[in-house]
């Protein structure tokens, strides 16, 4: 393979990663806190939308990147308020919202169809862009993908070093314990569920801002649900949430390539488009099947309401 | 003595009540602590003990009724501000996070910015005063039981508490534990601090306690001194009639063996469960064989074992009245005449959303209540009416859901539905756990009738007392193996705690550092 290949697929391999970081990080850190929220795909959509739609009037990408994540945490509000404040059912409420984001945002979205975004720029790291490889590959990118660099640091951070973070993993563990310590599980876990409705948000934004600068209805195309599942296979831990999110991204990209690439191969194109979901789930079950590893760090209150009266 | 006149109470509580939808918890609750009192909060379960504590400790609010904290009266908003005010709390269910370390568990605790290697320190040097062993950077789910108390006994010293509420300390530790955790208090309160000490054993009360306040029904039924009262005459304080005494016949020699276990060998399916190793034991006919030890030690995985929830790879490692049972499914095991009680009772002695006439069906269909496939609800129904009826259960008729009944009374309900069953064997996990006092005895009553009539009987069981009252035999269960068993006449409290840190004779020397014991 020639070396100019591999870069271009390295390139679109992290391209391709990024919103499933950003996504999947935020569902994580709402996880841990305890609360399921299956919505990420609604949330994603809602991001997407608002953040084309104030790109398209304001011209301002960044201001874009404000309203998919406010969009994102009014869709999170929404989920919380009926999750927590009145404990409905987790799974059906975030289902719900997830049908709910994606219509919605098809309907919003209707009179931006036709239109196209210029693309945001890149911005290239002073000095390391120029190393043969990976300086396309790593330091030529749209501002996002170092966000989402700089996020899973913050995240793996905040979870394992700071005191909230603590706390969090605390609510998520044992909530009746954490509140007869004297934490306030319902405010803890509200942050939580905006913080990863406000990062689903951001991916959004990032797809129709930033990856393909323009709307098209249901362009998240079921990355809400990798997301999720990432998060599961990742035994809740942030750096695996990075192997899972560009291995992914790395099959999408390389079967991608293939097909495209004209190679006479005997393999069904089918096979190949499944092959991005098969191996990232395959290899995320292998390297998380140790029993002890999911008993530390899968949050035990996983999707189970809390009420501080009962 | 603390009770100097001229001293300001620590905490006064004048007329508190609180009323749930169903029950009325406390009802006009009188109490007053004085600094450097021990004083005993004594009532059966369900007397309103544990509402009355999270009152104190901010976890709910009274419905009427005032607190006087030092003299001043005081709304206890939260557990946090109890804890600013100085009370601090050690729970009956612990309130510990399993996957954070013993340093994260008390940082959770303490106010200010995070500093675990400071906090470490402080841990070690109250874990020295008090004679409190624990090491700061383990993970919670490792330590023996004995071991997370101390945990959440320096969690609470390390904010100075100037009162300290335990509930039910004991529950889970083994003789030898008990007497260390009096030292410290007794320390601690020669230090001033005031100590709420809320128990139904006794004999702990009296040792340890200066004063006592009884509750019954949610109401203060009397206060008392305990060292000048018997246990009786407490007892009858408590539950307002005197306790009922057993008859233990002589257990008869050469019976047949109904259940035996033969180097019995499992790896635990749980990562953080203990593995069995090499046991065996036999029960026979007419007796009870009572297997005691620190919770955590291998008894689940000896239950599931025993009972076929985790059928193990050969089969002569189990018999159930001569039949090699090792690789059966716990419904064939049943069909040999074996009845279990799990300990867990919502989830696995009962399904918590089916009736009760449902989950007779789901044990006890043996009994000509399936016909052809189908079900015979009459017959059903009229087992658990039957059950209802024999042992007393107090619920709103056999149509209950099983979640519905308070824990005492579910238990009598499943242990009445296996002992109707007229099993050949019969093996419980902590029968009494949580029950009161009463219906406790009466249920060590029934086990004795079903020993009369044959049955063998295994009791795992964390209660001495209970162990010794009914058995007539005791093994002792500790990191996962089995010591020999010896007739409970001829040994003693003493002997079964140390065997129960695994220290029997011909014991092998323990493999790692960490003992499961406390």
């Amino acid at each position: 393979m020639q070396p100019s290949l591999l870069s271009a697929i390295l390139f679109a391999t992290i391209v391709a990663g990024t919103p499933l970081i950003i996504a999947a990080v935020g569902e994580l850190v709402t996880e841990k806190s305890g609360v399921l929220n299956l919505g990420t795909e609604g949330i994603m959509s809602m991001g997407a939308v608002a953040a084309f739609a104030v790109t398209v009037h304001t011209g301002s990408p960044v201001l874009g990147i404000l309203a998919g994540m406010t969009a994102g945490m009014a869709m999170g509000l929404v989920f919380a308020v009926a999750a927590l404040t009145f404990m409905a059912n987790q799974v059906a409420s975030g289902l719900a919202l997830s049908i709910f984001g994606v219509g919605l945002s098809a309907f919003i979205g209707k009179p931006y169809e036709s239109q196209a975004l210029p693309s945001v720029a890149t911005w290239n790291v002073p000095g390391l862009h120029k190393l043969p490889l990976v300086g396309h590959a790593f330091f030529e990118h749209q501002g996002l993908v170092y966000f989402s660099w700089a996020l899973l640091a913050a995240v793996a951070w905040f979870l394992y070093r700071s005191r909230l973070g603590l706390v969090l993993r605390a609510v998520g563990e044992a909530p009746v314990a954490a509140h007869s310590v004297g934490y306030n599980v319902v405010r803890i876990r509200y942050m939580a569920v905006l913080f990863g409705g406000a990062m689903a948000g951001v991916a959004g934004a990032f797809l129709s801002v930033f990856h393909t600068p323009l709307w098209v209805e249901g362009m998240v195309a079921g990355r809400g649900w990798i997301a999720l599942a990432l998060v599961v296979f990742a035994t809740w831990r942030p750096a695996r949430v990075m192997v899972g999110a560009y291995l992914f991204g790395g099959c999408m990209i390389t079967q991608m390539f293939v097909q495209g690439s004209g190679m006479h191969l005997n393999i069904p194109s089918q096979f190949l488009s499944a092959l991005p979901y098969a191996a990232t789930i395959i290899v995320l079950v292998i390297i998380s099947h140790n029993k002890a590893t999911i008993r530390l760090n899968s949050p035990a209150s996983l999707g189970q309401p809390f009420s501080p009266e009962a | 003595m603390p009770n100097a006149p001229s001293e300001t109470p620590r905490l006064v509580i004048k007329g508190v009540s609180k009323i749930y939808p169903s029950v009325i918890a406390n009802d006009n609750v009188d109490l007053t602590i004085m600094p450097g009192e021990i004083r005993a909060v004594l009532g059966e379960n369900g007397a309103g003990k544990s509402t009355l504590m999270k009152i104190i400790y901010g976890v709910t609010h009274p419905d009427k009724g005032e607190i006087l904290w030092e003299g001043s009266p005081v709304t206890v908003q939260n557990p946090a501000h109890a804890r600013e005010l100085g009370i601090g709390m050690v729970f009956q269910h612990f309130s510990l996070f399993e996957t954070l370390t013993v340093a994260q568990n008390v940082a959770l605790a303490v106010p200010g910015r995070l500093d675990l290697a400071g906090l470490s320190r402080r841990i070690e040097e109250i874990s020295g005063k008090y004679g409190l062993p624990v090491d700061p950077r383990r993970l919670v789910h490792a330590l023996s039981v004995g071991e997370r108390q101390r945990v959440e006994i320096i969690r609470c010293l390390l904010q100075n508490p100037r009162l300290l509420i335990l509930d039910e300390p004991t529950s889970v530790l083994t003789p030898q534990a008990v007497r260390k955790l009096f030292e410290t208090l007794r320390q601690l309160a020669s230090e001033g601090v005031s100590i709420l000490y809320i128990s139904h054993k006794l004999d702990e009360i009296q040792e340890l306690c200066h004063t006592a306040t009884v509750l019954r029904n949610g109401r203060v039924t009397g206060h008392c001194t305990p060292s000048q009262e018997t246990p009786k005459t407490m007892a009858r304080l408590m539950i307002g009639e005197d306790l009922p005494t057993f008859h233990h016949g002589e257990p008869e020699e050469g019976r047949e063996v109904r259940l035996r276990i033969d180097g019995l060998s499992v790896k635990s399916e749980d990562p953080f469960g203990v593995d069995l190793e090499d046991v065996s034991l036999e029960v026979r006919s007419g007796e009870i064989v009572g297997i005691a030890g620190v919770s955590g030690n291998g008894q689940q995985e000896l239950l599931r074992a025993i009972s076929g929830e985790e059928p193990v790879p050969d089969k002569r490692w189990i018999h159930v009245c001569g039949v090699p049972a090792g690789r059966m499914n716990a419904s064939r095991r049943r069909a040999l005449g074996m009845c279990f009680v799990p300990e867990e009772r919502l989830g696995r002695g009962a399904v918590p959303r089916l009736s009760l006439t449902d989950n007779v069906l789901l044990t006890a269909f043996r009994r000509k209540m399936v016909r052809f496939g189908m079900i015979r609800r009459k017959a059903a129904k009229t087992f658990a009416d039957d059950c209802i009826r024999l042992f007393d259960v107090k619920c709103g008729g056999a149509a209950s859901e099983a979640k519905s009944l308070s824990g005492g009374n579910l238990q009598k309900f499943i242990v009445g539905r296996e002992i109707l069953q007229e099993p050949k064997v019969l093996v419980l996990a902590q029968p009494t756990w949580g029950v009161d006092v009463g219906a406790a005895s009466f249920i060590r009553q029934q086990l004795l009738c079903l020993r009369e009539k044959g049955t063998a009987v295994l009791v795992i069981s964390e209660e001495l007392d209970e162990l010794f009252e009914i058995c007539d035999r005791l093994v002792v269960i500790a990191k996962g193996r089995l010591s020999p068993s010896k007739a409970t006449s001829e040994t003693g409290v003493e002997e079964v705690g140390v065997w129960m840190s695994g220290m029997w004779p011909g014991a092998e020397p323990a493999k790692d550092e960490a003992p499961h014991v406390a």
